[in-house]
């Protein structure tokens, strides 16, 4: 039998079992042999080998410093010069996600050892990193951490051995973007007719070439004059009337709600809450003017600085939201928008 | 409709197409900090949004991030 794998694993705060986000801030850190989630590879790879060490960051820690934070790592990991690096798998989290994407194409290019990572199609992580790096396909649940866990680990072992990747599909991780010469048994024009008819019946078929998800939005004309501008503020930060009345949802929002913020000159907690599940809402409870800028924007307004603040702020939950519920938001949002005047959006995102 | 995204995650922004991108002061306060006392939080937020409405006056020809506010 062959040398044992020494694995090496990035978790989040969360999966490393330290806490949720009252501890995502938290810094980059190494822990010897297999912690929280990585319990669970170390399971997996019984006797063919063993998890050497955890790392781990919390997600606001390597969202809000994300080079520095994989520096460190990377610094943490180049002394133990293990065989495989894993990170996450993240499911729906978007911050981790991200997090895993640059750690592991951090440690291929500068160490050289095989990464491979997990996540849900919609993690931004995947769109973000996927052309450099081998980013298992999983659920958006957690439930599912062995068998994600062990697609990861099947994927790495190759990587070691040296075999040839298959497809995308036949090994389950996402499409890299990369071109391989295959002799096809039929020529482009019979495929592509083929292809063609199958749509005309309205039966399956597999597109070679897949349209990229995000179509480049054509840049909208600057504001010309700001002192004649009505501005609206717009967020994605979960911000509510107390009580929800239009019932936005924690997470997956389907729905967004404008607020009448006209004669405010600043939002007071008393009268708000705040449902997102994503972050810690805490500090934005407090005072909501740290998620929508009502109070300093209502100055300038008032010092001429801009024509006008919209009386409307707009708001949904912009955690695990699909991309289609949040195109289709936007576009509500806008035409309202439009319709009432505005000339110009802040939007403020957590 | 001119957008500026005040957002800490920008390389989300930049990847989604959003063409005018202030970084934020963090995740869980994008225009405020708690570590700051009253009045300076609030010329921080005042910073970051005056950062904002510069880059709506702005011209640009893709997905571009403005030098931080907050540094």
């Amino acid at each position: 039998m062959s040398q044992p794998i020494r694995v090496v694993q990035f978790v989040n705060q969360f999966y490393a079992q330290l806490g949720g986000e009252e501890k995502a801030g938290l810094a980059p850190q190494l822990v010897q042999g297999a912690a929280g989630a990585a319990r669970a590879t170390a399971q997996i790879l019984g006797a063919e080998g063993s998890v050497v060490a955890t790392l781990l960051c919390g997600d606001n820690y390597a969202a809000e410093h994300t080079e520095s934070a994989v520096r460190m790592l990377v610094d943490l990991l180049r002394p133990l010069q293990p065989d495989l690096m894993l990170a996450g798998p993240a499911f729906n989290a978007g911050r981790y996600g991200v997090a895993c994407g640059a750690l592991c194409t951090a440690v291929q290019a500068q160490l050289g050892i095989p990464a491979v990572t997990g996540m849900c199609a919609e993690n931004p992580g995947v769109d973000l990193y996927r052309r450099g790096l081998y980013i298992i396909e999983t659920g958006t649940s957690a439930t599912e951490m062995l068998p994600a866990l062990t697609r990861m680990l099947a994927l790495g072992r190759k990587l070691l051995a040296g075999d040839i990747i298959g497809r995308p599909a036949a090994e389950g991780y996402f499409p890299r973007g990369i071109t391989r010469n295959e002799l096809a048994t039929h020529t482009a024009a019979e495929r592509a007719t083929a292809m063609l008819v199958a749509k005309l019946r309205g039966q399956a078929f597999e597109t070679e070439v897949p349209v990229p998800q995000f179509e480049p939005v054509t840049p909208p004309a600057r504001v010309a004059d700001l002192r004649r501008a009505r501005v609206a503020l717009v967020t994605d930060g979960g911000f509510v009337p107390k009580g929800n009345p239009d019932g936005i949802e924690p997470m997956a929002a389907t729905r967004y709600g404008g607020y009448d913020v006209s004669g405010k000159d600043a939002l007071l907690a008393a009268d708000y809450d705040n449902v997102h599940r994503g972050y810690d809402t805490t500090y934005v409870k407090q005072d909501p003017n740290r998620l929508i800028p009502l109070d300093v924007v209502r100055e300038l307004e008032q010092e001429g600085k801009i024509g006008a603040l919209h009386d409307i702020v707009y708001s949904t939950t912009g955690v695990a939201t699909t991309l289609e519920n949040s195109r289709r938001m936007g576009q509500e949002i806008a035409a309202k928008l439009k319709a009432a005047g505005v000339d110009a959006v802040i939007l403020t995102s957590t | 409709m001119p957008t500026v995204q005040v957002s800490t995650m920008t390389p989300i922004s930049v990847m989604v197409g959003a063409n005018r991108i202030i970084p934020a002061a963090g995740i869980i306060h994008p225009v405020g900090h708690a570590d700051l006392p009253p009045d300076e939080e609030k010329q921080l937020r005042r910073r970051i949004v005056e950062q904002a409405l510069a880059a709506l006056q702005a011209e640009v020809q893709g997905p571009t991030v403005f030098p931080s506010p907050t540094s």
